[in-house]
């Protein structure tokens, strides 16, 4: 039952995004234009600086990635069916797994795009020369990122100031996700690539992304009550 | 205590001296009722009287600050997982996703509540609301009382022992206000609880076995006989 609920709720997401296209649009002009922003404001006749992508790329997966969360639970506060959810039998943490996992689905799309942008504008090749080390390090801070997100976005929903508060909790308590994530992206860009600091940097991300999950599974249901 | 998603059976509600307070604001203040199966009770009040807040705490989506929801034995708060699985709720909103059909809505909830076949529940929720024709449009072109007529059947999908519904006849013209009383009706007579929050004495008229008047957040009188609802009414709503 509960991977049924979380599929249905997963599904449901997609396919309302699918149909409207809202969240992926306006965060999708969000991180290009972020990226976009910087090369202008950074790369000096073709050189970029050192390291700048990593730091640059995290930036904006995070930015587009607030604004998604904001987005998906506005979309449950509207017609209120965020209530609908919770009276369903189903155990609560599947509300919020379903939730998290159409997040990651998004922030995927918004990487696909960002990630050979950042390659070509940014002067930062070496990027796609590791492929699985890359899919591995944006996978762990991706899931890290979204996984304390959903969880805030879904305690803020009833909140007035929601998208305010949103940035003001997530971004010290995602820290440590993001410094991992730059650090192990910046890894790939050296000219000698290191697999055992890669494999640090990774190993961290998964650890964060264990604890935020779990914590997050915990304390959802009490987070929903009332 | 049953275990979660497991359906609880119940055949009576027992509210009893419950309170529910927001910060200062007291929105119920020591309530006390019971409804039993294959009976329509009525909440009546004005706005604000507490109703809503009263249909939440029985929906187990809010926790009294003081006093003791019971259906049969079980507890609201300690049994609301199993519980859940056999209220439906219709709320001032209306619960539905804009961008999905109607059958898309009905068939997702009815997933939700473990229903086998929910392309097939929602297929027949959708001839009880006569929309049927209209199963694969998108809720968002339909009129307000169309979507409260796909509102209600989501909050039956799943066959419900006790059906908690806050203003259901709001934008419904006269027609589907009439087929809503019948639908109630239908739920009355197998036995279900239905609970009806409403300032609509008009429409109410004469659905309602037993009536509890709210005002303020208190009880202000409790009535057994319908006869006597529309007098009672003007009363309580004339009172300072």
């Amino acid at each position: 039952m509960f991977a049924r609920a979380v599929w249905l709720i997963l599904r449901k997401d997609l396919t309302v995004e699918f149909r409207s296209g809202e969240i992926a649009y306006t965060t999708l002009f969000f991180a290009v234009s972020c990226i976009l922003m910087f090369a202008f404001a950074l790369v000096r006749e073709g050189k970029a600086p050192e390291d700048g992508a990593a730091g640059l790329l995290w930036i904006a997966i995070a930015f587009a990635g607030t604004l998604a969360l904001g987005r998906t639970f506005e979309r449950e506060r509207q017609s209120e069916t965020l209530r609908a959810l919770l009276m369903a039998p189903t155990a609560r943490p599947a509300v919020y797994v379903g939730k998290l996992l159409g997040i990651v689905a998004l922030l995927v799309c918004v990487e696909v795009l960002l990630v050979p942008l950042v390659a070509v504008l940014f002067d930062a090749r070496r990027l796609l020369a590791h492929p699985f080390w890359l899919l591995g390090i944006l996978a762990g801070g991706t899931i890290g990122f979204a996984a304390v997100g959903t969880l805030f976005a879904a305690m803020l929903i009833r909140a007035r100031t929601r998208d305010v508060l949103l940035p003001v909790l997530l971004y010290p308590v995602i820290v440590p996700v993001m410094i991992a994530g730059v650090r192990g992206t910046a890894t790939l860009l050296q000219p000698e690539f290191d697999g055992a600091v890669a494999m640090f940097w990774l190993a961290l991300l998964g650890t964060f992304d264990v604890v935020f999950v779990t914590l997050a599974l915990w304390t959802f249901e009490a987070v929903m009550t009332d | 205590m049953t275990s979660r998603g497991e359906p609880a059976d119940f055949d009576s509600v027992v509210v009893s001296d419950v309170s529910r307070h927001f910060g200062r604001r007291r929105a119920v203040s020591h309530v006390t009722f019971a409804a039993r199966g294959g009976s329509i009770l009525g909440l009546l009040g004005p706005n604000g009287a507490g109703k809503s807040t009263m249909l939440a705490m029985l929906a187990t989506l809010l926790r009294p600050t003081s006093g003791v929801i019971r259906f049969d034995s079980m507890d609201a708060h300690a049994d609301g997982g199993s519980l859940r699985a056999r209220i439906g709720i219709l709320g001032h909103d209306l619960f539905l996703y804009p961008e999905l059909t109607a059958h898309e809505n009905l068939a997702f909830f009815a997933g939700l509540y473990g229903r086998e076949d929910p392309d097939r529940a929602a297929a027949r929720g959708l001839e009880h609301a006569g929309l049927a024709e209209r199963a694969h449009e998108p809720v968002n072109s339909f009129s307000r009382g169309m979507r409260q007529r796909v509102a209600l059947e989501r909050a039956l999908i799943h066959a419900p022992r006790l059906a908690l519904l806050d203003e259901p006849f709001t934008g419904l013209d006269d027609p589907s206000a009439a087929a809503l009383v019948g639908r109630l009706r239908m739920l009355r007579d197998s036995g279900g609880i239905v609970i009806v929050a409403t300032h609509d004495l008009e429409i109410a008229e004469g659905l309602f076995d037993e009536a509890v008047f709210l005002r303020e957040g208190r009880v202000v009188t409790t009535l057994g006989r319908p006869e006597q609802l529309r007098a009672t009414y003007r009363d309580v709503m004339g009172r300072r």
